[in-house]
């Protein structure tokens, strides 16, 4: 047999893979790959957050080849790449504004995980490797941001270091060690230059073992319902190359446009003006991707259980699929989960604006209620429909749900919520 | 599920081939244009930035060198060596003959004030910086410069001589501005 098949394969492609089956790899996971064939546009999210990841260590390297990693330096050797370095304002444009996009991406793909429970068996452990990216990611943007040295820089990294002075005992130890002296100062810009350009490969690895355990049993499916047969999937290529290859046009043009007509948009001013650690801006923010952690933070009024709830808010989803162990995966199918659902993602975004707001008046109550209403969904909410909430009629296979959304009303249940 | 596959196939005889080329050559295109505008514009980031290229130019005064002696200045990152040369320097110079030689050039070929002597102070071999601007350097046997680094002799016009360089030192461009100034870029 193994003669057979020599005698079949030829050219230099075939020797190569005989001794290395790269092309058997490619082929396999991205060519014949069954994929479910009802996927909607949602699941761009995941290939759009890899090639996000691209776009960053690429744009990375090439800046940091311009960078200096000096207090006394790091603020004008940035100006210089905005100025003189050749295209240097384009390199650093699409870096800063990345960050803001590799985030909406990565939020958009896990809502939509927690939209057709795709955390659910036997996704566990892929869903619980998306949250270490999460969190690698929340780590590599804090301390990029910290890198121009300007004043949101200075005092964001101020503020968020002195979270960990929270723990009692050793939480002064803890500071000091993190800076490295009594303040945030050179030694702090330089580890953190260090580990910013460490990180982004230590995601690259962590993604890549997600990509394993998504390849282990496919990608979830807007019904929630298993593959059942090969009627259900389609091959990758063509179908969903093309889907995403056309979902990623889209997204360079937003992407685009916010690097050229808006590059300072979801950025803050004061981070134009050097660091100066005599004096603290009068509204510090952080970026925009951690206001709701941050309004969770402002909402406590106790230091170190604010630190740890904030905390606990990323945390919390390491454990959602224990929290939800309802057998239905699609909230499509779920009509009370689908409500909470979308309550959850408006609390969301209230948490995230009023993470924005002055922590005063009415702002902190609203925070109260949003940060209350956040856990109890996953710790409350997501138990008790696990075991009360009756499900509408699930079509009996992908192929199912998917003619009787195109052709007729046999299973007009299904359909209408499916078209969402 | 048959009534799909049915769909399908009625599709596909009618699938407007000329119409797919046409899709396929023109996406494809694009994405090739804008994948080698964007490497382009993103690999030019490591050329000289506009700060490094406005170093290009500097002026250097002769007047405090007095003859005999011998100045280094930088220029784009390199040393300039610029030497006040004797009458002696400037006759052994003058007398070689540039049939022997290995960079063969005259000597009036190399300078713009026969007392001025100014070259780009980089080894032609490997880049290293010879030794001969300090009075007590070791100038090789031919007066001129020694690198120490592979053995290179450069005489007093600041051609090669003897030992693994190819090329004579090289002179950059240069003007004189005034009697007593010149301009090296």
């Amino acid at each position: 047999m193994k003669e057979k098949e020599t005698e079949n394969k030829k050219g230099i492609s075939n020797w190569i893979d005989e001794r290395l089956p790269v092309f058997t790899f490619i082929n396999h996971n991205l060519r014949d790959y069954p994929t479910p064939k009802n996927l909607n546009y949602f699941w761009n999210f995941g290939s759009l957050a890899g090639i996000t990841l691209v776009i960053m260590i690429i744009t990375g390297i090439l800046l940091a080849m311009q960078y200096t990693a000096n207090t006394e330096m790091a603020f004008d050797s940035v100006e210089r790449i905005m100025r003189d370095v050749n295209n240097g304002w384009l390199l650093r444009y699409i870096h800063m504004n990345g960050a803001s996009m590799f985030f909406i991406i990565v939020y958009i793909h896990m809502f939509r995980g927690l939209y057709y429970g795709s955390y659910k068996y036997p996704r566990e452990i892929l869903w619980m490797l998306g949250v270490v990216i999460l969190l690698l990611m929340m780590a590599t943007a804090f301390m990029g941001y910290v890198l121009p040295w300007g004043q949101m820089s200075f005092w964001g990294a101020t503020v968020i270091t002195n979270l960990f002075s929270a723990f009692p005992v050793i939480g002064d130890y803890i500071v000091t060690f993190l800076w490295g002296g009594f303040s945030v100062d050179n030694p702090t810009l330089t580890r953190f230059f260090v580990l910013h350009y460490l990180l982004p490969f230590a995601i690259v690895g962590v993604v890549a073992l997600h990509l394993v355990a998504l390849h282990q049993f496919g990608s979830n499916n807007p019904t929630g319902i298993d593959v059942k047969s090969d009627g259900d999937t389609i091959p990758f290529h063509p179908y969903y190359t093309v889907k995403d290859y056309l979902g990623l046009g889209v997204y360079l043009i937003v992407f685009a446009f916010l690097v050229f007509f808006a590059p300072n948009f979801l950025g803050h001013p004061d981070n134009y003006i050097p660091a100066n650690p005599l004096q603290t801006p009068a509204h510090i923010v952080p970026e925009w991707y951690f206001l709701p952690f941050y309004a969770i933070l402002r909402a406590v009024p106790d230091k170190l259980l604010g630190v740890l709830l904030m905390f606990a808010a990323v945390m919390v989803l390491f454990f959602l699929p224990w929290l939800d162990k309802h057998k239905v995966r699609s909230a499509n199918f779920r009509p009370f989960y689908k409500q909470f659902y979308w309550l959850f993602f408006i609390n969301c975004i209230v948490l995230g604006w009023v993470g924005a707001m002055p922590a005063e008046g009415i702002y902190v109550l609203i925070s109260r209620i949003a940060t209350l209403y956040y856990f109890g969904f996953f710790l409350i909410i997501m138990p008790f429909l696990s075991k009360f909430e009756k499900t509408t009629d699930l079509p009996s296979s992908i192929s199912a749900a998917v003619i009787s959304e195109k052709f007729d009303n046999k299973e007009p249940s299904s359909a209408e919520s499916y078209v969402k | 599920m048959s009534e799909k596959d049915l769909k399908n196939k009625d599709l596909s005889d009618s699938v407007d081939e000329e119409k797919r080329d046409f899709l396929f050559i023109t996406t494809a295109g694009l994405a090739v244009a804008g994948g080698a505008v964007t490497a382009f514009s993103l690999i030019d980031t490591m050329n000289p930035a506009k700060d490094v290229l406005a170093l290009s130019t500097t002026e250097v005064d002769l007047a405090p060198i007095e003859e005999g002696q011998s100045l280094t200045v930088m220029w784009r990152g390199k040393p300039i060596f610029i030497r006040h040369r004797t009458s002696e320097e400037i006759r052994t110079a003058n007398n070689t003959s540039v049939n022997e030689l290995k960079h063969m050039a005259s000597d009036e070929s190399r300078v713009k004030n026969p007392k001025w002597l100014v070259v780009v102070g980089v080894c032609t071999h490997l880049g290293c910086v010879p030794l001969g601007q300090k009075v007590g350097d070791n100038k090789g046997e031919f007066g001129g410069w020694f690198c120490p680094c592979h053995g290179s002799h450069y005489d007093t016009s600041g051609r090669i001589r003897k030992g693994p360089a190819p090329l004579n030192l090289e002179i950059p461009p240069y003007d004189f501005v005034s009697d007593e100034i010149i301009k090296i870029g």
